[in-house]
């Protein structure tokens, strides 16, 4: 049985921004303008290939984009209509990204199949799956980690639990929790969909405790479902983040270098759950997202559900707008967000909310030097010591990081939350982790040339040193003939 | 729409405590000591407070302009070591000794080691243990207007009775700001409450310090002594104070219950077994020079990878 304790040690309690939106229930928008697809950085790994051309009539559904590696996702349209033009666009993420850009006609002509209602106890686990990758499902939590990946793990028998991670630990966001109270059934239904997948497990749908509604509701929901259960996690920033919800529910630790399945887990975010529903028993791909728009620039803050593509400067009319003039504005929560650079970018798979900050919070902050106060170290999710990575990170010390377990970091920004410094610690940490990555990958090139080269070097040499056989074998031959 | 908003990498939120509002609290903690030292030993104590903070200002100030270093004084840091260091000089001192003891403490303890941060050493006790070897005379003299007097603790020592009342409420003879037990356990409770310092250090010096007088005091199962020993001898303003110094403190729990155990025993050899009946400012500066092996030793392990 597990043994989870429904918190982790570390983690803040920042203002949660919740109130701003939990009430009102979502609104559903069509786009008004041209809808943009990236091909890339809406989800994780290999960028998409597009199979539609300039020109093209495409339908609601209609798969544009073609997942072009193992770990990979398809991209469909969410409208109908002409493609405009295929070409670089400013994403979320703050990049320029191969997209589709598609002209819509507000027909939302539906492509064929699209919507019929599928019975998954039905379907053999491949079909499920195969449903699940062509509709293009991938992580929703911020991730985008390709679903059909996850939900195939190198032994189906050793997965013991699946965990629907409605933790939404993340402030401001509310669009889980909107989607737990007005679509449970789905919830419910696309996780009854991922555990008949796995023999030995069950389907733990882990909720924080500041979300009483939607654990009451959800309780309602899987009585009578044997291998269901809610859990009820502590409210506390970073809830959600995978590691600390398996350790939460289950008492199963997992490091950077293992996957959730190592510990018999698999984690999907509450509407990826939905998503699978969708793709599985109603024919559906990922075409919309439900995205927190709020913050204390926007006037009437609300979840609306939007296509993808749909561009973020199209949903400020549906909040009615600034209030005044935001600083900052961001792709996602507060702690984890993107700040953006433009509004003139879509919404993508991965898009959570749309936070609008009157004030940077940053920007008036001023840095003093540390005073080893050890708040981060007691706020570190995963035990790490914060302070003196960052006496490594500044200094360029690149192996003192990895000793410290610099890599182990996830950047959730829980120890520059409470830096009474103000230090910018996850910023350093993002830098050195990256030029660790990227040193480990130039050294994984170096070792492969080396090795390709010395292979090379070994045949040719193996080459020559048949050769003078051969030709005496043949002289050999020859003399006998 | 033409609008050009800020972009910085995430958290984009970031707590309301900061360097020198976390330093503003200890020092309104200190502040019902400090007056009431003042109202105790008379305006010149007060005097001596002012002074040793303004010197702590002014060496920061000079030094940085000097050395062309970001002015820092608006992290309150030097005042603080400046109120610290002015409470823990008797009243009987003459004006000049705050300004040698603030200056070392700036320059010498805390700046020489390049500033906040930086020093392993507590500023204001390093300046206090120095001016008790160089000026052992008039560090040790707690006579109050020409009278004189042994502190409770030293009085205790020589074998005499000490007042527990009289001790916690501040009432005895010593330095200007740690007679008064019941206020500084006041200041330490609102720093406790405010987050500010987090208990293992306090409660654990402190109960080792009871647990090893009453082990080897030699008074047995004596409570009204043991308490006279808390009360007594600046371990509340220590313990409180500055044992809980950020910078010169373990930045881990474990680290900072090995380091608590550690200047409690110490504290209680000093006072036991040395000749000294306080031992509070020795046994928090050998605790400082510690702390980075202490640290060393009691990395957590990150999670999931505790095996390794």
């Amino acid at each position: 049985m597990s043994t989870g304790t429904g918190t982790f040690q570390g983690g803040v309690h920042p203002y949660d921004g919740k109130d701003l939106t939990k009430d009102t229930p979502c609104l559903a928008v069509l786009p008004k303008g041209e809808v943009v697809f990236p091909m890339a950085q809406q989800h994780l790994g290999a960028p998409s290939r597009p199979v539609v051309a300039v020109g093209d009539k495409v339908l609601v559904g209609q798969r544009i984009g073609e997942a072009s590696g193992f770990i990979s996702a398809h991209i469909c349209s969410s409208v109908s209509g002409t493609v405009k033009a295929i070409e670089p666009r400013l994403t979320p993420s703050s990049a320029m990204v191969e997209s589709v850009v598609i002209e819509n006609d507000g027909q939302y002509t539906p492509a064929p199949g699209v919507g019929e209602k599928r019975d998954y106890t039905q379907m053999s686990k491949e079909e499920i799956r195969e449903a699940i990758k062509n509709a293009g499902v991938v992580g929703m939590g911020g991730a985008g980690f390709p679903t059909h990946v996850k939900l195939t793990p190198k032994d189906d028998n050793a997965i013991e639990y699946i965990i629907a991670n409605c933790a939404e630990c993340e402030p401001y966001l509310t669009s889980d929790y909107r989607m737990m109270l007005e679509e449970p059934d789905r919830l419910v239904g696309g996780l009854k969909v991922i555990v008949s997948l796995f023999p030995n497990a069950r389907g733990l749908i882990a909720i924080e405790d500041n979300k009483p509604e939607a654990i009451a509701l959800l309780q309602e929901k899987v009585k009578g479902e044997e291998k269901l259960e809610v859990r009820v996690l502590k409210t506390k920033y970073p809830q959600g983040s995978e590691r600390q919800i398996i350790y939460a529910c289950t008492g199963r630790k997992i490091n950077s270098s293992m996957l959730p399945a190592d510990a018999g887990c698999i984690v999907d975010n509450c509407d990826t759950v939905i998503a699978v529903y969708r793709a599985v028993c109603e024919s559906t791909p990922l075409m919309r997202r439900v995205v927190t728009v709020t913050g204390d620039a926007v006037n009437k803050p609300r979840n609306l559900i939007v296509k993808t593509g749909t561009l973020y400067s199209e949903l400020l009319e549906y909040v009615d707008g600034f209030k005044c003039q935001p600083e900052k504005v961001l792709s996602g929560g507060p702690m984890m967000g993107v700040a953006q650079t433009s509004l003139d970018v879509p919404v993508t798979k991965i898009s959570s909310a749309l936070l609008c900050m009157e004030k940077d919070p940053v920007a008036q902050c001023e840095s003093t030097h540390y005073i080893r106060c050890g708040r981060c170290v007691a706020a570190c999710p995963s035990r790490l010591v914060p302070q003196k990575m960052y006496e490594c990170s500044t200094r360029g010390d690149l192996e003192g990081f990895q000793k410290l377990n610099g890599m182990e970091c996830f950047e959730c920004g829980a120890c520059t939350y409470v830096c009474p410094a103000k230090l910018r610690l996850t910023q350093a940490f993002k830098q050195s982790r990256q030029a660790v990555q990227a040193a480990r990958r130039k050294a994984q090139a170096e070792a492969q040339a080396a090795r390709a080269k010395a292979e090379a070097e070994e045949k040719a040499k193996a080459e020559a040193a048949s050769k003078p056989a051969a030709e005496a074998e043949k002289k050999e031959g020859g003399e006998k003939a | 729409m033409s609008q050009r908003f800020h972009v910085s990498t995430s958290p984009h939120v970031l707590s309301k405590d900061t360097t020198h509002s976390l330093m503003l609290d200890v020092i309104l903690a200190l502040l019902p000591a400090t007056v009431f030292g003042v109202y105790r030993f008379g305006w010149y104590a007060g005097v001596l407070v002012i002074v040793s903070i303004a010197t702590c200002v002014a060496a920061e100030y000079i030094w940085e302009k000097a050395m062309k270093k970001p002015l820092t004084l608006n992290d309150y840091s030097a005042v603080l070591t400046g109120l610290l260091l002015g409470l823990n000089l008797p009243v009987s001192v003459p004006i000049w000794l705050p300004i040698i003891g603030g200056a070392f403490a700036i320059i010498v303890v805390k700046q020489l080691y390049g500033g906040l941060g930086q020093n392993f050493m507590n500023p204001a006790l390093a300046a206090r243990c120095f001016l008790l070897l160089a000026f052992a005379g008039l560090m040790n003299d707690f006579s109050v207007d020409g009278v004189s007097s042994a502190t409770p603790l030293a009085a205790l020592k020589a074998g005499e009775s000490a007042n527990l009342l009289d001790m916690f409420f501040g009432l005895t003879p010593g330095v200007i700001g740690e007679t008064s037990a019941a206020l500084l356990l006041a200041g330490g409770l609102f720093l406790l409450v405010r987050k500010v310092i987090s208990w293992e250090i306090p409660v654990i010096y402190i109960g080792t310090v009871a647990v090893f007088v009453l082990l080897f005091g030699g008074h047995g199962a004596d409570f009204y002594y043991v308490a006279c020993e808390i009360c007594g001898g600046g371990l509340m303003l220590g313990a409180f104070f500055m044992a809980t110094d950020y910078v010169t403190s373990p930045i881990t729990f474990k680290g900072r219950v090995v380091y608590a155990v550690l200047i409690g025993v110490l504290t209680g050899v000093f006072r036991v077994f040395g000749n000294m009946a306080e031992g509070v400012s020795f046994a928090i500066i050998i605790g400082n020079i510690l702390v980075p092996l202490i640290e060393k030793a009691t990395l957590p392990k990150a999670f999931g990878r505790e095996g390794k």
